[in-house]
């Protein structure tokens, strides 16, 4: 399988504190990555230097765009990062615009095409036949994966009034209106419920294996993570400490002495041994 | 204590009796240097006299009017919760229907207000100038309501639009129409102007850096006397014509007035109502204009800049662009109504684009609730009459005015019209259709 996204010895440093330290990583195409980690690991990080709200201290992040050729995602203001490389994240806090409804949370995450065919507003003002033709494609593809999230009755209500559940679900599917290559999950399980988290494994699992996505995932839940994650990466301290399959992962030493600590080490077992069982 | 109750449950009659005794009490405490005492020239001095019984006509009025106040509120109530329960479901549809059966009766009291009071030069005067504020805080709206960037310098772009109109037409003889588009499109440049330095603050900070912009353009007119006169201002500005015919008794040799033109006997009244039509139709074009944007790309991605900037840059929105477009179509409307505003008094000085007057405007958009189109009509009417119909009231009138505001925040916190209409619904057969106006 090709590689999409080559992370090569990427730093970040705040001041003093290194957030992460020397990580490269390989993100395959049409695969589901997970990243996991404990608290302050620099996961998070990682997302925002991946999408242009950080400017890494070193390394290069290289995007094997299957249109557009190789970029550099270290160099792109974080609009361009979503435009241009199409690489979407979602949030660990969701963000949504609250007060707008579901629908035009949907619209707005389409509004670079939507402005091309506005023409600086001019078409759209005189509501010329190609804005309006846009306007509904717009809408066509933002209620296409309403349906497809299951979130068709809520379009016309305002997003912030919704269940957390479905916030979560709403974000997953504005990042896909803007037609990601990668989509990166920062937590998306968070705060579902166990029905609700098995709904979002099928989800992940069709977004990749049928529309091609590729999906980088920050998760705790490891009913989530072991379960659609073809290839795992944990992170400690900004640096990885061990890859692979999720089997392979969740045997390493490493990785239970991370999670876990050394002292508490039958209890560490036992606890994760239960873990493994579910 | 049981002291003022804001409580929203209803109150047994012993409960509103101790109610309204504490705000009698308060009024009476409050009352006894305001009301109770007053002084009197008694030959040249000074002397305290005492107006008890005034004091106790308050304590009374105050004693009642908290009962009806309570008992309003409380009945107003219940009744919104029983609405509520009701109108649970078809999602403010109601609400929007009742904002436009508002909206088509105000305009047609607008176009008809001219035909009804035409020897009332008072009337039509005021309306104007509740047009032009209306305009303006549509104008503003654009910035504060969608855009969510809070400018506290607007009356700049106003003062813009003002001085380029009365400089052009004293300087260069530009027409009022000549002089409107070139005057917005400056406006719309010291939006942009303004809108670079600040493109990375927000809220608070961005509030300060906007107010200084207004100082900025206000001290400019002040001290640069060559440019804009200096405190003098700008007199004998041209005003419009009525294409090409003026508004004069005696027209120039060879040229018809409007009155002649139209074998009407002269009088000043008809350059008032043509300029309440005038503001009317500028007034109107920023309307439809800026409730067309609302539901374009553009109009959207203000919204979503105030809901959330980090997450338009998630959706790949580019917001510096997004930012500068709402401060210049804001600082293009406000120029439009400068011009308007230059061209009615025919005077302008810097005293007009003071900080009161930014105040004043924001206070509109905000009490009308945030982003809504009729709120600011709403309040624009209000805020120009309640200090209008407070001339009787004389010294009290600017207390008036602060205690309508402050009661109209209690009522309504979210604004008067705080019912947001989305720009495009998903229709049952998952077609869009279109929103309300």
């Amino acid at each position: 399988m090709s590689t999409l996204l080559s992370v090569r010895n990427l730093s970040m440093r705040f001041g003093g504190l290194t957030a992460i330290d020397d990580l490269s990583l390989e993100v395959p195409a049409g695969k589901i990555t997970g990243i996991i980690g404990p608290n302050g690991a620099g996961k998070t990080t990682l997302f925002n230097c991946l999408t242009g709200f950080y400017k890494p201290t070193t390394g290069t992040l290289r995007l094997a765009h299957p249109q557009r050729g190789e970029m550099h995602l270290e160099k792109l203001p974080s609009h361009r990062v979503a435009r241009d490389a199409q690489v979407v994240r979602t949030f660990q806090n969701i963000r949504l615009f609250p007060k707008m409804t579901v629908l035009e949370n949907l619209i707005v995450a389409q509004h670079n095409v939507l402005q091309r065919a506005s023409r600086f507003s001019l078409a759209g003002l005189f509501s010329l036949p190609g804005y309006r033709r846009a306007e509904r494609a717009a809408v066509t593809r933002a209620a296409t994966w309403l349906e497809r999230l299951q979130l068709t009755r809520f379009a016309d209500h305002a997003a912030g009034d919704l269940p957390y559940g479905t916030q979560r679900r709403i974000e997953i599917a504005r990042a896909l209106c803007v037609d990601p290559v990668l989509l990166c999950l920062d937590e998306p399980a968070a705060g579902l419920n166990p029905r609700e988290s098995a709904e979002l494994n099928e989800l992940l699992l069709y977004l990749c294996r049928e529309q091609g996505v590729a999906i980088l995932l920050i998760e705790h839940d490891m009913s989530v993570v072991m379960n659609v994650s073809d290839h795992i990466c944990v992170i400690n301290y900004g640096r990885k400490i061990a890859e692979g399959t999720p089997e392979a992962v969740k045997n390493d030493p490493h990785v239970i002495k991370a999670y876990l600590g050394e002292d508490e080490e039958e209890e560490a077992m036992e606890a994760f041994t239960e873990a493994r069982a579910s | 204590m049981s002291a003022v109750v804001f409580a929203h449950h209803q109150l047994t009659p012993t409960e509103r009796l101790r109610d309204a005794g504490w705000i009698a009490f308060v009024a009476l405490i409050l009352g006894i240097p305001l009301i109770g005492l007053t002084t009197v020239d008694v030959g040249g001095r000074l002397a305290v006299d005492t107006r008890f019984g005034l004091l106790a006509m308050a304590v009374v009025a105050a004693f009642g009017g908290r009962l009806v106040l309570r008992w309003a509120v409380d009945h107003l109530k219940g009744r919104k919760l029983a609405r509520q329960r009701a109108a649970a479901g078809n999602a403010g549809g109601r609400a929007q229907q009742v904002v436009n059966v508002l909206g088509w009766l105000a305009l047609g009291a607008s176009v008809a207000l001219p035909i009804v009071f035409s020897d009332n030069r008072y009337v039509v005067d005021t309306a104007t100038t509740v047009l032009i504020y209306v305009m303006l805080g549509w104008g503003l709206n654009v910035v504060v309501g969608l855009a969510g960037l809070l400018d506290l310098g607007y009356v700049a772009f106003y003062a813009v639009g003002a001085y380029s109109y009365a400089l052009l037409s004293t300087q260069y003889g530009w027409s009022f129409w000549e002089a409107l588009p070139v005057s917005g499109a400056l406006a719309a440049g010291f939006g942009i102007l303004l809108g670079y330095p600040i493109l990375r603050l927000r809220g608070d900070y961005l509030a300060i850096v906007t107010l200084g912009f207004g100082e900025i353009i206000r001290v400019i007119l002040v001290n640069w006397t060559e440019f804009s006169g200096g405190p003098n201002g700008i007199s004998s500005i041209p005003r419009p014509s009525f294409f090409g015919l003026e508004f004069t008794r005696r027209p120039a040799e060879g040229s018809d007035s409007f009155a002649s033109f139209f074998g009407l006997e002269f009088s000043a009244m008809h350059r008032l109502i043509f300029l309440y039509y005038l503001i009317l139709v500028l007034a109107l074009l920023t309307h439809v204009f800026v409730s067309r944007l609302r539901k374009l790309p553009v109009g959207r991605a203000w919204e979503a800049l105030r809901e959330d900037e980090i997450a338009c840059k998630a959706m790949g929105m580019n917001t510096t662009n997004i930012k500068l477009s709402a401060f210049a179509i804001g600082a293009m409307l406000g120029g439009f109504a400068g011009v308007f505003f230059a061209a009615r008094q025919g005077f302008i000085s810097p005293e007009s684009f003071t900080f009161t007057e930014s105040a004043i405007i924001l206070a509109i958009v905000v009490l009308g609730g945030m982003g809504s189109q009729m709120g600011v009509v709403l309040a624009a009417t209000l805020l120009v009459l309640i200090p209008e119909f407070g001339r009787n009231f004389a010294e009290y009138r600017m207390l008036l005015f602060g205690m309508a505001m402050v009661l109209i925040m209690v009522w309504r916190p979210g604004g008067l019209l705080a019912h947001r209409e989305p720009t495009l619904r998903l229709s049952a057969d998952g077609k869009a259709a279109r929103g309300g106006a």
